[in-house]
């Protein structure tokens, strides 16, 4: 079966609209549940060998590698807790909002030219638009708690994503203009020639920047600086509420990792001279970055908040803009 | 961002991305304890060991101790010598114990010991469920010095030992 860019490999398979659903539903929530462990059980892993540590080694007989299903099951046998002060609805809700974010995001992202839930026309504008939702839940979170730290946690998480949904959106919008579509598929088939990293590195470095503050990854950890602020927004969270916030965070990674290699590694794009299928190619880029995501925070000490917002506004921001302007006037020029 | 003294914007990130990156290539210095024993030097305070015969009562090590955790109970006897003359009296040791639930591992007994009765031995894993278990009487103690280590050599340009100097 030749698979036709653009076409869905579940629809080329199935026709019946409920079957479809079930099936797609299945599939990216497989893919939710399994792709952030092995993320997070990387971060496990290189973490500790960064820092001359061996990370855990007894879970699962074999390198730990079943660590973070332990942790699963830990966190599932833990007492629920919600403090006496909380609003106890919004408090509960919290930890739903800021996931589920990211499992749709993953609806639309293309593993391979017909490996993927759903084509969207709109997909970049989606992705973006649900990619800070999420934050929604953190300050709900924070708001509910009731406690001061979980507030300023909150607040601090909702600064940084006004600053950095910015920079994010406008080097998206330079990747949008070159490519000339806002739907995934059709940017990773653009690149059939070349990756848009190469004619927009800036662009590239911008968004990963954005990215690792929109998910308050160090250095950008400023919302959750535990040092300070105990946990943030989780500080009150126990059990599988925290769960849901911790695989929030891995999921994201993954997303954000996701749509970053759409946009300017080539997506599913092979390699000239290397025959590993797409959604092989796919995941590596994806793991990829996801390393990069947790090198930088084994080497990076946290920003100030000032650094922080400084650092958007004065020189994130600028740069993309400047990125448009160029791309627009590249555009113009050879058309 | 970056800026520091000559050095460039940005310099100083990278070289942390390396640092990162290299240590993460070598081998990590962990020892998996309980799979692998730790090697460990000589001098290690473990626990410490007592050599019966080397002692001889003279409550040093248990009035010198910080925290009191060496109990000593001996008596005297008296031996008449085959060929006549003033009697000569011996102590003999009833009881040698160090409770391991207040020794602070300072060494003071072991550095304080006239006659090399007491040695520190590496040994560690002596962890008991009831606190009263770690009570060592001299069995048990005679029993650490078979895992003391012989003290290492000494450094290049070191004084020699004053046994052996003389």
């Amino acid at each position: 079966m030749i698979a036709q860019a653009g076409v869905s490999v579940f629809d080329t398979l199935f026709d019946n609209f409920w079957v479809l659903l079930i099936l797609k539903a299945g599939a990216v929530l497989g893919f939710f549940l399994v792709v952030p462990l092995v993320v997070g059980y990387m971060e496990h892993k290189v973490l500790a060998h960064m820092q001359a540590r061996l990370g855990p080694m007894e879970a699962g007989g074999f390198h730990g590698w079943a660590q973070l299903v332990a942790d699963g099951v830990k966190f599932v046998q833990k007492e629920d807790v919600v403090p006496a002060a909380a609003d106890r609805n919004v408090f509960s809700l919290a930890p739903a909002v800021a996931m589920i974010p990211y499992i749709v995001i993953m609806v639309v992202l293309p593993l391979s030219a017909s490996w993927f839930a759903v084509q969207l026309d709109v997909g970049v504008f989606f992705v973006l638009a649900l990619s800070s939702v999420s934050v929604i839940g953190v300050l709900m979170a924070g708001w509910a708690s009731a406690n001061k730290f979980s507030l300023i946690g909150a607040l601090r998480a909702a600064a940084q994503l006004i600053a950095y949904e910015l920079p994010l959106v406008l080097a998206t919008a330079a990747i949008v203009m070159q490519a000339g579509s806002l739907s995934l598929v059709d940017i990773v088939e653009a690149q059939h020639s070349y990756w848009y990293v190469m004619t927009q590195p800036i662009g590239f470095v911008i968004f990963m920047m954005a990215a690792l503050a929109e998910l308050t990854r160090p250095p950008f950890d400023m919302p959750i600086a535990d040092s300070e602020i105990i946990f943030g927004a989780y500080t009150e969270y126990t059990g599988l509420k925290f769960a849901f916030f911790l695989l929030s965070e891995y999921g994201g990674i993954v997303a954000l990792a996701g749509v970053a290699s759409v946009l300017y590694l080539g997506g599913y794009q092979q390699l000239p001279g290397l025959p590993i299928p797409g959604p092989l190619m796919m995941l590596g880029k994806m793991f990829a970055l996801s390393f990069f995501v947790i090198w930088f925070r084994a080497t990076y000490p946290r920003m100030r908040e000032d650094q922080l917002q400084h650092f958007s506004w004065l020189i994130l921001i600028p740069l993309a803009l400047l990125q448009i302007l160029a791309v627009a006037f590249i555009k113009v020029a050879v058309n | 961002m970056g800026e520091q003294g000559e050095r460039g914007i940005g310099q100083g990130l990278v070289k942390g991305l390396g640092v990162t990156l290299k240590t993460m290539l070598k081998p990590a210095v962990t020892v998996q304890y309980p799979h692998v024993k730790p090697d460990l030097p000589a001098r290690t305070r473990g626990v410490i060991a007592l050599k019966q015969e080397n002692c001889t009562v003279c409550y040093k090590c248990a009035r010198e101790c910080p925290d009191w955790c060496i109990y000593i109970d001996a008596h005297k006897e008296t031996h008449e010598p085959a060929g006549g003359g003033r009697a000569r009296s011996a102590k003999i040791l009833d009881r040698f114990a160090i409770d391991y639930a207040l020794c602070m591992y300072c060494g003071i007994c072991v550095e304080v010991c006239p006659f090399d009765a007491l040695f520190w031995s590496p040994e560690f894993e002596y962890a008991e469920y009831g606190v009263s278990e770690l009570l060592h009487e001299k069995e048990r103690l005679e029993e650490w010095t078979y895992t003391v280590l012989p003290p290492p050599e000494l450094e290049e340009g070191a004084e020699p030992l004053e046994e052996q100097a003389s």
